[in-house]
């Protein structure tokens, strides 16, 4: 383990969330709100801390996969402790454990929250909350590597931490202009979302944290009713970014025309939109005897089912008050999640279709035992490698759902609130069904159970195995 | 510069690594997922997996903003066909690796008719630095530029050299060997002398020369060159045999050992001026037999990199030798080099070496009509490789008659691979590449070396 560049790189993205924790004060200001001191006291801890850290650079610069993965779960964890504090010193959420959530949940893009009244926060607290989806959704090292002044193909490993998706690639040859190019796309996406939001009459305030929350899909609202009392038009937009930052971002690079390909033929895409239209077709048969005309139940129908599968958790109506088929649907959609390669979490599209693809494989072996057929995704033969570990993956995503659901029984509540409270904060949704349906919170689990969630949460948007494998212990064997 | 590497072996990782480091768009190009990883996951660069020499695959590392495309897989034919897909697909400068001796004697015309910038001979390029190290003392400073067929020597006049206080002119007319001084650094100075320009001690001297010319005018101006004069060279590999040849158009006899009968007839056949050893040179008689204890230089160039060690070892022990060992692998140099073998040599980053260097002089050019650039004389001077077109001013006049600029030399004229030393004589013709050293930077075409 190069311990000396972990610190490193953590010193920088303490230096990062200082420069970041400035936006809220900004804010602070122009409402006129004293709480603000509280991110300007934190901002500067870190500020402190990490320039401290980064003043003396480490000789070994050499680190592989393993120091990548413990990089950043470390950095997640750290940034989550240090986003948290605010919170607690303004008094907005006194308590600790349930400021972390708050954070962790943010910072994730789950959308979880422990709040019961959103409204009485400062605009400050509300802002933060909001910009961490942000942050969170395209990925905090993916920021920093654009900016990073350290050269190498190492940081392909932070990358590839961080990224999700069964495979990570480039865009480009250099990891900075490749992250550069995906921040690029996200803030221009961010900025004609907030644009269009202010131009339907959203206020400015309420523009700003949505399009935080859609670009990230997160799903923090600065409403109680979440999206409800926005207009249809605001709606509809709102699904339609949600959509859009669902999507594989390699698809923006390649419509920008700068890189070969066709997006029509992106098999992802494809199962993505398809899943998406038959979908919104069922929910919408199923529930237009609830609305008054068509359109509304549409409408309804098309924003839950975007908001879900992007794993964003806005609501525009209680969900949990539709008929069986419409909530099992959105639980399915809540596993499958978003693409590989966008803001999204969830198992991601892409790992879906390979497991349907292996299932497919297996049941040809048999009919013809003999038979030799590879998996092929976008016409390309996939490596022996991404099947195994698409596979592994999903049991090790099922191990942890079994001993969070196990964990989660001691509260003695039941069975659906805590299948899908997991389900909810393992693919970084937000919303579940019943107590912690669209109207419901996560403010009754125990502590325990909230450290249980967290760690779910983390775990769901770092893809498993960074976080698993700060509990290894040969990992953090000197070498 | 956005450059493909087709072949992820030693020299495509080599070339990765170093290129990237400079800050260039590296893509690579391997059928092999795992070479690709691994290069992938140590370097900052971007990697295809699948056949180099599909449009599809070269389209997908970039082809069509690429600058140059480097294909170094093992197979020639491969190599070639990548170079010429990328051509008609990107429109880009390409780099081959052939080795095949056969299509090696036929590389102008391959390279003329493929459009390719730059071939490399790994064996061929091994066997140069070789000779080079057998020619000279490290007190010469030598650069290749031109694609290494120009050599650039660099040597300072010391207070007994003949070259003291003579003109530049009487140089040549002393001296009856073709070369061309072509820059002169006093002190911080570097000057492009003309025919008056007086020599001094302590002056730094480069002379551009062909490798034929190079020793015979050390001998003559009376620097010691410590050349040696015979060699032996055990293993009659194609190194061996390129090598043999260039130690034997210098004068310098040549004995190869080599075990295989049937190899020893073919070499005997084509070297016919060398002595051909047929025996196993791990045996110690034969090598004492042959005289490895008044040899003047040793080479090994066995196939087995733990047989050159020892046979180096060895002779290092029984003769005085200048010793050159080849090494394949090179996992574990830093230990080899303790043994203090002499010179080592390894072609695959010889190879590696070439080529960047060559990525190095097309960058210097982005955005002007010159082939390649390289900086010479500690950078103060630069040495320019231009392609004469038709229409060229130049062409047909002999340069004595034309008005150059100031500062200004053309040191070598390259036609169909054979190198002309110019005189005021000399001609330039449609499809001849020449060289022009110059103080003066920022030439952009051939036109500009001519005064308005």
């Amino acid at each position: 383990m190069n311990y000396s560049i972990i610190r490193y790189i953590l010193g920088w993205v303490l230096t990062l969330e200082s420069i970041f924790m400035l936006l809220p004060c900004v804010v602070a200001v122009i409402y006129q709100e004293s709480a603000g001191y509280s991110f300007l006291i934190v901002a500067l801890i870190c500020f402190v801390l990490g320039t401290l850290i980064i003043r003396k650079k480490p000789k070994n610069q050499v680190y592989f996969a393993r120091e990548g993965f413990v990089t950043v779960a470390l950095s997640w964890i750290v940034m989550s402790f240090f986003g948290a504090l605010p919170f607690v010193i303004n008094g907005d959420i006194p308590n600790v454990i349930n400021a972390l959530f708050e954070v962790i949940s943010g910072f994730t893009t789950t959308g979880a929250s422990i709040l019961t009244d959103v409204e009485a926060l400062n605009r400050c607290s509300l802002f933060w909350r909001s910009f961490t989806h942000w942050i969170g959704g395209m990925g905090v090292f993916v920021f920093l590597l654009a900016i990073l002044p350290m050269a190498g193909g190492y940081n392909m490993h932070l990358m590839r931490a961080e990224s999700p998706g069964p495979s990570v690639g480039k865009l480009v040859p250099r990891v900075k202009d490749t992250a550069k190019i995906l921040y690029l796309i996200y803030i221009v996406m961010t900025v004609i979302e907030i644009i269009l939001l202010l131009a339907a009459g959203m206020p400015v305030f309420d523009s700003f944290t949505t399009a935080f929350g859609t670009a990230g899909t997160g799903g923090f609202g600065v409403k109680n009713s979440s999206m409800a009392d926005y207009s249809a038009q605001i709606q509809w937009i709102v699904t339609i970014f949600m959509i859009l930052f669902g999507v594989n971002f390699n698809a923006y690079y390649i419509l920008l025309g700068r890189h070969k390909g066709n997006v029509f033929k992106m098999e992802e895409l494809r199962w993505y939109f398809g899943i998406i239209a038959v979908s919104i077709g069922i929910i919408t048969f199923n529930i237009s005897g609830m609305f008054e005309n068509i359109f509304t139940s549409l409408r309804h129908s098309a924003f839950q089912v975007a908001s879900i599968i992007t794993t964003t958790g806005f609501a525009t109506t209680d969900f949990d008050q539709w008929p069986q088929l419409s909530k099992t649907l959105l639980v399915i959609l809540m596993f499958i999640g978003a693409c590989a390669g966008s803001t999204g979490g969830g198992i991601k599209v892409s790992r879906i279709v390979i497991l349907f693809k292996t299932v497919k494989q297996e049941m040809g072996y048999f009919v013809h035992p003999r038979s030799v057929k590879v998996i092929k995704m976008d016409d390309k033969a996939l490596d022996k490698d991404t099947v195994r570990s698409v596979s592994a993956f999903l049991v090790t995503y099922v191990i942890i759902f079994g001993v969070s659901m196990t964990i989660l029984a001691f509260d003695n509540l039941d069975m659906t609130s805590n299948f899908t409270a997991i389900a909810a904060t393992f693919n970084n949704i937000g919303p579940g069904l019943e107590l912690v349906g669209p109207t419901g919170n996560f403010s009754m689990f125990s502590p325990l159970a909230k450290c249980v969630l967290m760690f779910d949460m983390l775990a769901g948007r770092l893809e498993l195995y960074p976080v698993l494998l700060l509990f290894t212990p040969s990992v953090w064997k000197r070498k | 510069m956005r450059i493909i590497i087709v072949g992820c072996g030693k020299v495509g990782r080599t070339i990765a690594e170093q290129l990237s480091e400079e800050n260039h768009d590296i893509a690579v190009i391997d059928p092999n997922g795992v070479a690709i990883h691994d290069v992938t996951n140590n370097f900052d660069v971007m990697g295809v997996v699948g056949n180099g020499a599909s449009y599809n695959v070269q389209m997908e590392a970039g082809i069509e903003n690429a600058d140059i495309l480097v294909a170094v897989t093992g197979s020639d034919e491969l190599n070639l066909l990548c170079c010429l897909i990328a051509k008609k697909a990107g429109d880009c400068s390409t780099i081959a690796r052939v080795r095949n001796p056969m299509y090696n004697k036929e590389i102008n015309f391959i390279k003329e008719e493929l459009g390719l910038s730059m071939t490399i001979n790994p064996e061929f390029a091994a066997a140069t630095e070789i000779s080079r190290v057998l020619r000279f003392p490290s007190a010469i400073k030598i650069d290749t530029f031109a694609k290494g067929k120009v050599e650039l020597l660099e040597f300072i006049i010391n207070e007994d050299s003949m070259l003291h206080d003579i003109s530049v002119a009487d140089v040549t007319k002393k001296v009856k060997s073709d070369v061309l001084i072509c820059a002169v650094k006093r002190g911080d100075e570097v000057v492009i002398p003309n025919g008056s320009f007086m020599l001094k001690e302590n002056d730094v001297v480069s002379i551009v020369a062909s490798p034929l010319n190079s020793g015979s005018f050390f001998r003559q101006i009376g620097v010691q060159t410590h050349q040696v004069h015979n060699a032996m060279i055990v293993g009659g590999g194609t190194i061996a045999y390129y090598l043999s040849e260039i130690l034997l158009a210098m004068g310098i006899d040549v004995t190869i050992i080599e075990k295989d009968r049937e190899r020893c007839e073919q070499l005997s056949e084509l070297l016919p001026n060398a002595v051909i050893i047929n025996g196993d040179a791990t045996n110690q008689d034969i090598l004492i037999e042959e005289g490895i204890e008044h040899c003047e230089s040793f080479v090994s160039l066995t196939g087995i990199d733990e047989g050159n060690i020892f046979l180096s070892l060895f002779a290092r022990n029984r003769s005085k030798a200048k010793i050159v060992t080849k090494i394949n692998r090179i996992s574990f140099d830093d230990i080899i080099h303790t043994f203090n073998l002499g010179s080592l040599i390894c072609p695959k980053f010889i190879t590696a070496e070439y080529i960047v260097r060559y990525v190095r002089a097309m960058q210097n050019t982005i955005g002007s009509n010159v082939e390649t650039l390289y900086r010479i004389a500690d950078s103060d001077a630069e040495a320019l490789e231009f392609k004469i077109r038709e229409n060229t001013p130049l062409v047909g006049i002999p340069l004595e008659e034309l008005s150059l600029k100031d500062h200004l030399l053309i040191a070598c004229v390259s036609r169909n691979r054979k190198i002309i030393i110019p005189n005021g004589k000399t001609q330039i013709a449609v499809g001849d590449t020449v060289i022009v050293v110059t103080t003066q930077k920022g030439l952009q075409d051939i036109k500009d070396i001519l005064k308005k």
